[in-house]
């Protein structure tokens, strides 16, 4: 019987494209699990407290830490949320909320090529207009290369999550005679207000990995330095120098930095977690 | 065959009903004379884009009494309803002709700000909505509060005011501090009313405000505005006849854009003098 010998083939192939698509699926967590074990299996052993409270040591003694490129990169982000969250946030504000819809479509599309651009070409260009004409490489050069990163991507989820924000809330808040920025700032932007916190911190999470745009801005330095106007160490670049040098301490030091690095990028995700299933929990 | 409905024979016997709320009598609202001119309307057109969806439409709503307005979907009901507090200045495609006189000042007029206009006139939705991130106290003050006034105890003697007026507050009164969606349906439309009642309006517009809500919380909606229009001059689109019938002194008939028909309630639903009107409360049509 041709039919029934159909349906028959029809259920195997089905069953076998299920498996199929299964373990496609499931692939995607192989290499997050390769990630996890192989950072901690070789980072673990050398997070230590000098590695966070130490500077560098000199080329060919042993020990020492990555104090200052710890907190070079949480100021290297300090830096860049100061220019990136407000021109993102505001910037996403109008498109969701003011422009003309042919304006918002150009600006979008800008913001979206910008997400694709290659983080190396941003730094060659920051080195470009900051670091060329300063003369210097520098913490601030590095700061506007993660905050310009930034901006696109935090505008458009800024975008995203406000008009996820039912227009009923709009228009019940003009209807009471509040006038519009009002509208916007107490009602659609508080209402949408976790949604942007995770925009920022996702974007925040994003940037603070990048290696490639600071290599010729913020450049890496092996000791301390608070100034603006001079180098600074960030935990990609120094996880970069040593994981390339040819002393097995040094590569030790760079799968510790990696695995903190790897850590913090966690923390970050599984913050938004929460505070994303708390907005669901909540019905806003 | 023509319904013959008796407005107080139509409205339901509500023994979940409350006493009826006392109503503050307040000097800064509601100035009119029952009788008087609230809102006129001359040669209202309204478009959106190329598209006359409000035609030349001429209508005189008395003060302190409820004008119903009917018709079937996409009449312009509530386009003509948003006119009247300019809540079609958002919407960039949406071009107004004609005057809307309130009390007598024309709403469109150049030195008017549409955020004076919207103060005056309240509005209440279709869709109960008030706002997620706030308590039940807050979102009655919102309004007063994004205004300006910052006085506690103005705010809270305006609180009990208006919770009291929209018959919530004894139901409310232990948990202001509640957030506001942790209500019924039937209670945060309630609280969306004295939410608009909160800024103390002249006029209250309603679109269709009991339609998202159950028969026994439309029953004490409908109670409500008969409470409200000895203060206020209230406005409401109904898609529901007989809610019309039971609530509005006066109804207006939309059709195409056009108003076909206005008149008292009980003449237009029992002695139409239009044959569209005739079809439509008969329910032939719409």
């Amino acid at each position: 019987m041709p039919a029934l010998h159909h349906y028959r083939r029809r259920k195997f192939v089905n069953a076998l494209m299920q498996v199929v698509t299964c373990v496609c699926a499931l692939l995607v967590v192989v290499p997050l699990c390769l990630v996890f074990y192989h950072v901690l299996k070789l980072g673990l052993g050398s997070v230590n407290w000098a590695f966070f409270t130490q500077l560098p040591k000199p080329v060919g003694e042993a020990g020492g830490g990555m104090a200052n490129a710890i907190v070079g990169t949480f100021e290297l982000l300090g830096l860049a949320a100061l220019i990136g969250v407000p021109v993102g946030v505001l910037g996403g504000i109008y498109l969701s909320e003011y422009g003309s819809a042919r304006l918002n479509w150009a600006i979008r599309f800008a913001a979206d090529v910008l997400n694709g651009v290659p983080s190396i070409i941003w730094g060659m260009v920051v080195w470009a207009l900051v670091v060329v004409p300063l003369k210097t490489f520098s913490a601030l050069a590095g700061g506007i290369v993660l905050g310009m990163m930034m901006i696109p991507l935090i505008m458009r989820t800024t975008e995203e999550v406000l008009r996820l924000v039912p227009n009923g809330y709009r228009e019940a808040a003009l209807a009471l005679g509040i006038p519009q920025w009002r509208t916007i700032v107490q009602i659609v932007v508080r209402t949408a207000l976790k949604g942007i916190a995770t925009g920022v911190l996702l974007a925040v999470a994003r940037v603070s990995g990048e290696t490639a745009p600071l290599l010729f801005t913020a450049f890496g330095n092996r000791y301390w330095n608070h100034h603006l106007s001079e180098p600074i160490a960030a935990l990609p670049l120094q996880i970069f120098n040593y994981a390339i040098s040819a002393y097995e301490d040094w590569i030790r030091q760079a799968w510790a930095g990696a695995l903190v690095l790897l850590l913090f990028v966690a923390i970050i995700n599984v913050s938004v977690r929460v505070l994303t299933r708390d907005k669901l929990a909540r019905g806003g | 065959m023509l319904m013959t409905i008796e407005p107080e024979k139509l409205r339901p016997g509500n023994p979940m009903v409350a006493p009826r709320p006392a109503l503050p009598r307040d000097k800064a609202s509601a100035p009119a004379e029952r009788g008087q001119s609230a809102v006129s309307t001359r040669e209202l057109s309204i478009f959106f884009g190329q598209n006359q969806v409000l035609k030349q439409v001429n209508l005189e709503v008395s003060a302190k009494a409820v004008t119903a307005i009917i018709g079937p979907s996409g009449c312009g009901k509530s386009t003509f309803l948003r006119a009247l507090n300019r809540m079609h200045d958002l919407v960039p495609i949406a071009r107004v002709q004609g005057q809307v006189r309130l009390f007598g000042e024309d709403i469109y007029g150049p030195q008017v700000e549409a955020v004076q206009i919207r103060r005056r006139i309240g509005m209440v939705f279709q869709k109960y909505n008030p706002f997620p991130t706030m308590s039940i106290g807050d979102n009655v003050t919102v309004g007063l509060r994004l205004n300006g006034l910052s006085k506690r105890a103005a705010l809270t003697e305006r609180t009990e005011q208006a919770l009291t007026m929209a018959a919530l507050w004894d139901e409310v009164k232990d948990r202001l501090d509640a957030p506001a969606v942790s209500l019924s349906g039937g209670q945060q439309q309630r609280l969306c009313i004295a939410r608009a009642l909160a800024v103390q309006p002249e006029v209250i517009l309603m679109d269709e405000p009991a339609s998202a809500l159950d028969p026994l919380a439309t029953a004490r909606i409908e109670d409500l505005i008969l409470e409200l229009k000895k203060n206020y001059t209230i406005i409401i689109v109904t898609h529901n006849m007989q809610q019309a019938a039971r609530i509005s002194d006066e109804t207006a008939f939309f059709y195409l854009g056009q108003l076909v028909e206005f008149g008292a309630t009980s003449k237009l639903f029992t002695n139409p003098s239009k044959k569209q009107t005739e079809d439509y409360v008969t329910g032939r049509f719409g």
